[in-house]
C-alpha cells in the first residue's frame, strides 16, 4: 500500500462533483453524460445533438485548467509513465474499446452502476481487470515508470 | 442553443472533480490500478464511490419528473444495457488502453490546459479509433427520435 499518496477525502469530494455533473445533465437534457458517448456522437452527429456535447467539453477542459490553477495539488501531473508511441496505441484502444463496449469509466461506471445496469456493471468489472493486467504486465516489462 | 448553453455548468463541474480527484494526473491513475505492484494507492476508488452515489439519488428524483427541464424524454431510472459479447470484447479494449496510458476519457478532455503533447496524440488517436470502431461496427448511426428506451449510454434523441 502506498499510504503517502493516499488521498481518499480529495478524491470523494472529486467523486461527489462528477455525480453532481452527470445528475445535473441528465435533469436538464435528459442524457446519460458518459464522456466517450458525448465525444463518440459529436464525431457521428444526429442534427440538433451536437451543441450541448460541445458545451459539455468545454465545461470540462475549463474545469480542469480552473482547478490546476486555484488548487495545486491538483496541478502535479505525472505523464512520464507513458511517451507519445504508447499513449497513441492508447488512444487508438480507448476509441474502438469505448464505442465497441459503448462506455467508458463515465457512462459504464459511473451512471451505469448507478442506474443498476448488469451490463454497466460486469463492463466496469472486465475494463478494471483488463487495465490492471496492462499496468501488471508493464511493470513485469521493465516498470511503468520507464 | 441557449439550452445546449447550459450544459457547460455541468461540463464545469465534471473538469473540476476530476481534477480535485486525481483522475486527471495518469501517475495515480496507474498507481490505482497497479494492485498487484505492492505500492498499491487506493485513492481513486472513492472517485467511484462519490459519484455512483450522488449520481444514484439524483437518477432517483429525476425521474421523478416526465421530462427533462429541455422536455426531451428521461430514459428512465433503471438501465436496460445488458451484457453482450460485444459489450464485453469493448471493454477489454478500452481496459488495456486505460490501463497502458493511466488516461480514459474524461481526464483527457480535462488535461487539455496543460498543453502536454500526450495529451493531444491520445485524443487524437482516441477520435480516430472511435471512427473506425463506429464505421466498422455500424456504431452510433443518428436515428429518428423514437421512444426512450433507457439502456447504458445509448442517449434517446431529443
Amino acid at each position: 500500500m502506498d499510504w503517502t499518496n493516499f488521498t481518499p477525502g480529495s478524491a470523494l469530494l472529486g467523486g461527489a462533483l462528477i455525480g453532481l455533473s452527470t445528475g445535473l445533465a441528465l435533469l436538464l437534457n435528459g442524457k446519460i453524460a458518459g464522456i466517450s458517448g458525448v465525444v463518440g456522437r459529436i464525431l457521428r452527429p444526429a442534427p440538433g445533438d451536437v451543441a450541448w456535447r460541445v458545451f459539455f467539453l468545454v465545461g470540462i477542459a475549463l474545469g480542469g485548467a480552473l482547478t490546476f490553477a486555484l488548487y495545486p495539488p491538483s496541478a502535479k501531473l505525472d505523464f512520464s509513465r507513458a511517451g507519445l508511441p504508447l499513449m497513441v496505441a492508447a488512444g487508438l484502444l480507448v476509441g474502438v474499446g469505448t464505442r465497441l463496449g459503448g462506455g467508458c469509466t463515465s457512462g459504464h461506471g459511473v451512471c451505469g452502476i448507478s442506474r443498476r445496469s448488469s451490463g454497466g456493471l460486469v463492463a466496469t468489472v472486465v475494463f478494471m481487470a483488463a487495465a490492471g493486467v496492462a499496468v501488471a504486465i508493464r511493470s513485469q516489462l521493465g516498470g511503468v515508470g520507464s | 442553443m441557449k439550452r445546449d448553453a447550459l450544459l457547460f455548468v455541468p461540463g464545469l463541474l465534471f473538469g473540476v472533480g476530476l481534477a480535485i480527484s486525481g483522475m486527471s494526473n495518469p501517475a495515480k491513475v496507474i498507481g490505482f490500478l497497479d494492485v498487484a505492484g505492492g505500492a498499491w494507492d487506493p485513492s481513486l476508488a472513492f472517485v467511484m464511490v462519490g459519484a455512483i452515489g450522488v449520481f444514484a439519488v439524483f437518477n432517483l428524483l429525476v425521474h421523478r419528473r416526465e421530462r427533462a427541464l429541455n422536455g426531451a424524454p428521461l430514459p428512465g431510472p433503471k438501465s436496460s444495457t445488458g451484457v453482450s459479447p460485444r459489450l464485453l470484447l469493448g471493454a477489454a479494449v478500452f481496459g488495456t488502453g486505460w490501463g497502458l496510458s493511466g488516461v480514459c476519457p474524461g481526464p483527457a478532455v480535462a488535461d487539455v490546459s496543460t498543453l502536454q503533447p500526450e495529451v493531444f496524440a491520445y485524443l487524437a488517436a482516441m477520435a480516430v479509433g472511435m471512427v473506425v470502431a463506429q464505421r466498422l461496427f455500424s456504431l452510433d448511426v443518428p436515428k429518428e427520435p423514437d421512444p426512450p428506451t433507457g439502456s447504458g449510454e445509448e442517449e434517446p434523441a431529443a
